[in-house]
């Protein structure tokens, strides 16, 4: 059983957006620092640092979760993907934040990459979603520039250009 | 906002979950989601010095019909448990609650046992469990107990737990023929904590209702059969009972008229649901 003790780092080692990815931590460290000062992936952004604002929602194993509600230890071997892991190459956007460009979806951009790895997720599992649907889903996430309204547009129409995709495909 | 100093240890059976608890005392925590302890380790308003990671251990992470039960280990995620095929058709209370708990992005990683560990006043797990009379499955190293609900939770975010005992599991009662089910909840954002939430439970002849929100732990009562004017007199002495607390959020006395008014919705909910 192995035991991490609190005055040492530990190795700790994930798949980062497709890659493999290791630095040392403390038992304490929250998966948010880790992410940022460890990896250097600042795309993931700290808020509120006890899971209400959604600032820092990151994907693990496929599912949208909080990296502030995380330790870096638990994170051992698991799959991670952060905003950094949207974009399909250097240079362009995906279909989503090409959407939340169009639609303006964001000012000063704090909120920005939470909403957008918790939208990657709920548009691939809700192909269809209503904006009621994506009203609630979003409740998981606090925006104080935007008024949620350009962010739900974004979001039908990122939703309506991945059907598209997908029907073409 | 950061931890403080602690040891992690990743149990891989467990007897060692046990063990490692057993030594660590009331300074060792175990953490399964994490969803509500961390925010409490963040915060400094806990301070263990070793956590105990169970999420490794397969054995705790199935749920399960057992006679008329559905048993919920402590690895179950509460997106597991909304997701499982046979929630609606096994327990309808619990289908309608746990959308209410947390956000989608929280119920991915959190825990149901977790949440019953917490004992959050507001908290929809523990307000459900005690509708439904369910049973806290604990363990320690050298002992294993069955609590009912009721004993569980014996005040604000405390619990009939032993400092080296760990809820293994809780067993939710399934659905019963004749039996309605209604859940209510009033939160200003769905996801934040509930102001009030109401649950019931409708049998032919008894009515029971569970609230949250509104005292240091769940509080259930049960009436006969009653509707109309009974049934509003009742729910007026039930609020009236309750030792309601003024926050930021609301006033004691705008808690108690949501008992009165949303308790009364989900009674006559779970009246119609009882065919």
């Amino acid at each position: 059983m192995p035991r991490l003790t609190a005055d040492a780092r530990h190795r700790v080692r994930f798949e980062l957006n497709g890659r493999s990815v290791e630095a040392d931590a403390e038992p304490r460290m929250l998966l948010t620092d880790f992410l940022r000062h460890d990896l250097g992936m600042t795309g993931t952004h700290v808020g509120c640092e006890h899971g209400v604002c959604g600032a820092c929602t990151i994907q693990i194993d496929g599912v949208p979760a909080r990296a502030c509600l995380t330790l870096a230890v638990q994170a051992d071997g698991a799959k991670i993907r952060t905003v950094e892991g949207l974009a399909p190459t250097s240079g362009r956007l995906s279909v989503l934040q090409e959407s939340f460009r169009r639609h303006h979806a964001l000012q000063c951009g704090f909120c920005t990459a939470g909403i957008l790895m918790s939208l990657d997720y709920y548009l691939q599992r809700h192909p269809g979603p209503t904006e009621a649907e994506l009203r609630e889903y979003l409740g998981g996430h606090l925006c104080r520039c935007t008024g949620y309204a350009p962010i739900l547009a974004a979001a039908l129409d990122a939703a309506g250009k991945l059907r598209e995709t997908a029907a073409d495909a | 906002m950061k931890p403080g100093r602690f040891d992690y240890v990743r149990a891989g059976t467990l007897a060692e979950a046990h063990g490692a608890l057993s030594e660590g005392g009331d300074d060792a925590r175990i953490i399964a989601g994490g969803q509500s302890l961390v925010p409490m380790l963040s915060m400094r308003v806990a301070r263990p010095t070793v956590l105990i990671d169970i999420m490794h251990l397969a054995e705790l992470a199935k749920i399960e019909v057992k006679e008329n039960a559905i048993r919920v280990g402590a690895g179950v995620r509460q997106a597991t448990l909304l997701a499982w095929s046979e929630l609606a058709n096994r327990q309808p209370l619990l289908a309608a609650a746990l959308p209410w708990v947390g956000h989608a992005q929280t119920r991915s990683r959190g825990t149901v046992c977790g949440s019953i560990a917490h004992a959050d006043p507001s908290a929809e797990i523990p307000l459900t469990l005690l509708a439904l009379k369910g049973i806290v499955e604990l363990s320690s190293q050298r002992n294993r107990r069955r609590v009912m609900a009721e004993e569980f939770f014996t005040g604000l975010m405390s619990t009939a737990r032993k400092d080296d005992e760990l809820i293994e599991a809780v067993e939710i009662p399934c659905r019963a023929a004749g039996v309605g089910y209604a859940f209510r909840e009033f939160a200003r954002r769905h996801g934040d904590f509930a102001i009030v939430a109401c649950a019931a439970v409708a049998r032919k002849g008894a009515v029971r209702l569970a609230i949250g929100g509104v005292t240091d732990c769940p509080i259930a009562r049960d009436f006969p059969d009653i509707e109309g004017d009974a049934l509003d007199d009742a729910l007026d002495r039930f609020a009236s009972d309750l030792e309601a607390h003024d926050d930021l959020h609301a006033t004691a006395d705008y808690r108690r008229g949501l008992v009165r008014r949303l308790g009364q919705v989900t009674v006559e909910e779970a009246r119609r649901c009882r065919a």
